[in-house]
């Protein structure tokens, strides 16, 4: 706790004592943490993934389905994070983002752009120039994707996307300290992180639940990111495999809808990484439905980090309109 | 915003219902003597389907007759391959007719196509792939080096899960070489319709399969039938002591899979989620309509609120309506008769004390229907705790220790299944071993395999399905 400020503590313990009504205080000690975690139920993993494979069955046609398309396009963070993105690939995606398909003004704009952070300026002064206004940049942070970075750096990478217009601030957790048992170090960092955000923006926290494996860690990671100030939980990076599977996803929304029910607190839940077509997003609505429930079938609760899968639900929906598929060539390639 | 399925009905294009179905003896489709028919009809809608045949002694004695001929001339002399490849067959034209059986079946039977197409008709066919299989490896069965069948089967089965009992009933019995006479249920004689003219596309000999439709004084005159040598009964513990009865004192051999009243027990330690998912599928499965059913929630004191308020909220998700909807969770009760059984027993639980709770949900003005329930406030000394309700009506019961669970959970007539919830492998394995029950699922409920033998203690039953050990109750060892 050594790197932690005083002002840091003081809002640590203001959170929790919001978040925590009736559970053990988590002071950021590990006894706490470890407290608190023994609370959790654990998660059978082959119950979780038959329960998602269930609800991979529903069928979802006609006027859900179009509902279901319009909601999933509202609630796509269009997502580039490549090391060869320029400005003139972000201006592309943020074209994209405000008017998904040029010939049909009735389809509703994508919830945000997410991107690097020394991209966020470009991103931010093109969708204001272009009617973007409403629409949100959110950055990866924290030494994105692996978070194998010290505290300075993280902060300053931080700092960097909130100066240049950042309103959301997609961050890694340490996965490394989580594997190796410093849960503390996991949690303060997020406390940490999201301190620096404070009112500027908003805080997801990225789980990388391909890499800690197990539902029962998943379900772990999702509670201490919530305690300790996350505003959204995220499965994923984007560049670990497999990333968000509906069993992941499954035990997500779970989480946010037990830490709603002990605190009056809903969290959001971004799914991130293999989501590509619209069956696979529609999917994810109806885990949403009928887990969390349709109080979060709502961009602020609920996003999808995505790139390619917009294009689909474009096609998905001209079918919808027209009768008839159209070829690749009639929605646009950014 | 919410989020509204839009009716996505399976189309009933894919079936083709005659009007009037005769008997099916052997091989051919045959008018009743008298001429006798009765109706069946769809519980959802209950329009009417098919008249069906009406079977009597003298079509009793004609099917069995038939059976018998073609055991002594045809089964019992092929090769065990060539018995073994009919019923590879049969499996594969099951799975080639798999949406058309599915459908079929959700019409007669009323339960969703969801589970028709998911479970019944594909684990049906298994059960077919499986004992294929076996046909040229009976030594192996456990009865000796040489076994050899018992003859003719007699096979009465239920209206729940009716050609998947098909299915445990003639492919072990066809596999071990013995030929059958199969009574389906009244009420869903359907799919076992469909099944015959699958025999008949894969060619399988005359009188190998006869099935003969009626209701239980049909099934009466089968059991009672002296040409007869072995009985395989699925239903109710009142109709199985009336066949023991039957056959007492004569060679018939018998099988019995009769009632339950199984304990699904909830320890402190178990993942919730899950198992809250294990107690729907327990009771809500197939409208309850299942002898394995997890019928008594055994839930331990401490985490007994979390685990009802869960349990509410998911009931309250429940889909309950047309069981041709792919979106439908709960479809409709088989019949008027079950029906009101099942009110008057949860009528019962009201007068006694306990407290039910139902979600609210609209169901449909026409066919048969009854709401997700559970009571709670249970004890060991209500009804509702004692005999199968056969719906989807959840008794929750407390207890305290490891020790009170097993207690309740074998304090019952029954002793067909039980569940187990928790995280603790010693405890899965303590508890597993003090429960009478012949099938035990731990962290999951209601999984069916052919490899997997499935029967009950005390009241639930004689013998086992499935497996080797089912195989072997179709043969004797012979010398």
């Amino acid at each position: 706790m050594e790197w932690v400020s005083d002002e840091v503590k003081v809002i640590l313990f203001f959170k929790v004592s919001i978040y925590t009504l009736d559970m053990q205080l988590i002071d950021g000690s590990p006894q706490s943490i470890k407290s608190y975690l023994a609370t959790l139920s654990p998660v059978d993993q082959v119950g979780a993934e038959a329960r998602a494979s269930m609800l991979a069955t529903r069928s979802i046609k006609t006027t859900s389905k179009a509902w279901a398309i319009d909601c999933a396009i509202s609630m796509i963070d269009l997502t580039t994070l490549e090391g060869s993105d320029t400005d003139g690939k972000v201006k592309a995606i943020c074209n994209k983002a405000v008017r998904p398909d040029p010939t049909d003004p009735t389809v509703p704009h994508v919830g945000a752009i997410c991107v690097y952070n020394d991209m966020v300026e470009v991103a931010r002064k093109h969708l204001d120039s272009i009617g973007g206004k409403d629409i949100p940049v959110a950055a990866v942070s924290t030494g994105f994707p692996s978070g194998r970075a010290s505290r300075e750096v993280k902060k300053q990478d931080t700092l960097d996307a909130l100066n240049a217009g950042a309103t959301e601030i997609d961050m890694v957790i340490d996965r490394g300290a989580f594997l190796s048992g410093n849960l503390e170090k996991v949690f303060s960092e997020i406390v940490y992180i999201k301190e620096l955000c404070g009112d500027r923006a908003h805080l997801k926290v990225i789980l990388e639940t391909g890499e800690l494996v197990t539902l029962d860690n998943v379900r772990k990671a999702s509670f201490l990111a919530m305690a300790a100030g996350a505003d959204f939980i995220k499965t994923s990076t984007g560049k670990i495999s497999p990333a968000a599977t509906p069993p992941v996803v499954l035990v997500m929304l779970e989480a946010v809808r037990d830490f709603y029910a002990m605190t009056g607190v809903r969290i959001g839940v971004k799914p991130a990484g293999g989501i590509r077509n619209t069956k696979d997003a529609i999917k994810q609505l109806v885990l949403v439905n009928e887990t969390a429930g349709p109080e979060w079938l709502t961009p602020k609760l609920f996003r999808i980090g995505a790139s390619a899968l917009l294009n689909d639900l474009l096609m998905q929906r001209m079918k919808l309109r027209d009768g008839h598929y159209q070829g690749p060539n009639y929605v646009t390639l950014d | 915003m919410t989020f509204e399925y839009a009716p996505a009905p399976e189309s009933t294009s894919i079936v083709n219902i005659s009007d009037e179905y005769g008997l099916f003896i052997n091989g051919k489709f045959v008018a009743p003597k008298n001429g006798k028919t009765f109706t069946t009809i769809n519980p959802a809608t209950e329009a009417v389907l098919a008249k069906i045949a009406y079977a009597e002694a003298a079509d009793v004695d004609k099917a069995v007759a038939a059976a018998r001929v073609a055991y002594v001339k045809v089964w019992s002399k092929i090769s065990p391959q060539e018995r073994g490849k009919y019923l590879f067959r049969i499996a594969r034209i099951m799975q080639e007719r798999s949406r058309e059986f599915a459908v079929l079946e959700s019409l007669d039977n009323g339960k969703p196509i969801r589970e028709s197409r998911d479970v019944d008709v594909p684990l049906a066919a298994n059960h077919f792939f499986y004992h294929a299989g076996w046909a040229d490896k009976l030594k192996f069965a456990g009865v000796g080096d040489n076994p050899k069948p018992l003859g003719v089967a007699g096979q009465i089965i239920p209206w729940n899960f009716p050609l998947l009992m098909l299915a445990w009933k003639v492919a072990p019995a066809l596999a071990a070489g013995n030929t059958v006479v199969l009574k389906p249920a009244e009420t869903t004689p359907l799919t076992a319709l469909l099944f015959a003219q699958v025999c008949q596309q894969a060619g399988l000999p005359a009188g190998v399969v006869n099935i003969i439709t009626g209701d239980g004084k049909t099934g009466s005159l089968l059991v009672n039938h002296p040409d007869i040598n072995k009985i395989a009964f699925t239903g109710s513990t009142a109709v199985g002591k009336g066949i023991a009865r039957a056959v007492a004192g004569s060679k018939k051999s018998v099988t019995l899979e009769l009632g339950g009243k199984a304990a699904n027990i909830v320890f402190e330690d178990a993942p919730i989620d899950e198992t809250i998912e294990g107690i729907v599928n327990g009771i809500f499965f197939n409208q309850g309509h299942v002898c394995c059913a997890g019928s008594r929630l055994l839930v331990q004191e401490n985490i007994h609120e979390e685990i009802l308020e869960k349990l509410k909220h998911r009931m309250s998700q429940i889909r309950v309506g047309d069981p041709l909807d792919k979106n439908t969770d709960l479809g409709a009760i088989n019949s008027a008769s079950q029906l009101a059984r099942i009110k008057s027993l949860s009528d019962a639980g009201d007068e006694e004390g306990a407290q039910r709770w139902s979600p609210e949900c609209a169901l449909p003005s026409k066919g048969f229907w009854f709401p997700p329930t559970i009571f709670t406030g249970v004890t060991q000394a209500h009804r509702i705790a004692r005999e199968e309700i056969f719906g989807p009506v959840l008794s929750v019961i407390t207890f305290r220790t490891p020790q009170e669970a097993i207690e309740k959970a074998n304090n019952t007539p029954y002793g067909l299944s039980a569940g187990i919830w928790t995280d603790k492998g010693s405890r899965i394995l303590w508890t597993a071993k003090h429960l009478k029950a012949g099938v035990i699922w731990a962290n999951t409920f209601n999984k069916f395999d052919p490899a997997s033998p499935f029967g009950g203690y005390k009241e639930s039953g004689w013998g086992r399905e499935g497996g080797r050990h089912g195989l072997s109750a179709y043969l004797k060892g012979g010398n």
